[in-house]
């Protein structure tokens, strides 16, 4: 086996940056030094930055299957195959005060509205909405009395998902998005490509 | 499935056991059986065929409501009854108008049609005497109309076209 040696890239600027992080290590850094220290290490990130990737890449959903989406999200989350954990949704939990995202997934009666609308005010901030499938963002392929045309008419929604139901990818997909909106880099996606005029999208 | 004799022999019986005007009539469609009786008369009728016929019918399959609009009277309440020893069907049915749609209820024959009951008290307005908790299960509580009326618009919203969307305000217009 051939070992070759070389000397470490750098130079001066490494030595600098190593006796800084020792330094660092000690608490020996005070003031203007930490700050410089931070700004260069910590790679310029603002705290709010760092707050929303913490925020984006950990989103909990909480448990809210309404109809046949829902078989379809319990794929996404359960099954080993489309796995949800891996984007952070890790575990789904039942209490509305300890998730920060709710999918709906599935026909929103008018019944079930105002139920909707009470855990969804039960969520802590910061909180978002993932309408998944066709009924939950209009009213699918019912237009009756029975259903609410779309969830947006009394909760705001982050992420639209449509189909019906929407692959288990799709709707992962539609996590990514909502990951990269929280991060603060909307997906424009195909609106760039496509000059997309004359179609609104509200957030 | 009764037959159409045997169809007519459980009208017979029923009418020897209940009085003549209990039957209104039957109709013997398909091979299928159906006993129309007047709306006062429904829970003995259902009672005698549960316990007392010859051949008795134990088991609720189904309670329904129809709406026969236009024809008169306008509201119907269906229950097919079944004998599972002998894999037998039999319909009954009662039609109320709207403007008296109380039929007796057979909670206390059957408790499985607690729900059923409500459900045509809400979807078709069939009032029913004696009913433990009739309010409405499919609809909210305060909806008013009953939706499964003939005359009860479909409900929802205008399907946006290109044609007609700058025509129908949005919601966030």
């Amino acid at each position: 086996m051939e070992v070759t040696r070389r000397p470490v890239e750098g130079g001066d600027d490494l030595r600098i940056r190593q006796l800084r992080a020792r330094q660092m290590l000690r608490g020996e850094l005070e003031g203007e030094d930490l700050d410089r220290y931070m700004e260069e290490r910590v790679g310029l990130t603002t705290l709010e930055k760092a707050q929303n990737w913490a925020r984006a890449n950990a989103p909990w959903p909480l448990t809210f299957g309404l109809a046949c989406c829902a078989i379809e999200m319990i794929s996404v989350v359960g099954s080993p195959r489309m796995d949800a954990a891996r984007f952070g949704a890790e575990v789904f939990r039942a209490s509305p005060r300890q998730a920060d995202m709710i999918i709906l997934s599935g026909r929103v009666s008018v019944k079930m509205a105002p139920v909707i609308r009470r855990i969804y005010d039960q969520m802590l901030e910061p909180k978002w909405v993932i309408s998944m499938g066709a009924c939950a963002s209009s009213a699918g392929m019912f237009n009756n009395y029975a259903l609410v045309a779309g969830a947006d008419k009394f909760l705001p929604v982050d992420v639209y998902v449509p189909g019906c139901p929407p692959r288990p990818e799709a709707l992962m997909y539609g996590i990514i998005k909502l990951q990269n909106k929280i991060k603060g880099q909307p997906d424009l996606g195909w609106r760039e490509r496509y000059h997309a005029q004359g179609t609104e999208e509200l957030a | 499935m009764p037959d159409a004799t045997g169809l007519e022999l459980i009208a017979a019986a029923v009418r020897e056991r209940l009085g003549d005007e209990t039957v209104v009539g039957t109709d013997y469609h398909r091979e299928q059986a159906m006993l129309e009786v007047a709306p006062g008369s429904v829970h003995d009728t259902i009672a005698y065929l549960k316990e007392e016929a010859d051949e008795p019918f134990e088991l609720l399959m189904s309670l329904h409501g129809c709406d026969y609009f236009p024809a008169e009277p306008r509201l119907g309440v269906h229950y097919q009854l079944l004998a599972m020893q002998r894999t037998d069907r039999l319909g009954v049915k009662t039609r109320v108008g709207v403007e008296e749609p109380r039929v007796p209820t057979i909670v206390d024959l059957y408790s499985g049609a607690d729900f059923q009951e409500r459900e045509v008290f809400d979807m078709f307005g069939v009032v029913f005497d004696g009913h433990p908790d009739l309010r409405r299960i499919l609809m909210p509580e305060d909806y008013e109309g009953h939706p499964q009326r003939r005359d009860f618009p479909m409900g929802g919203e205008p399907v946006l076209f290109t044609f007609n969307e700058h025509e129908i305000p949005r919601w966030y217009e």
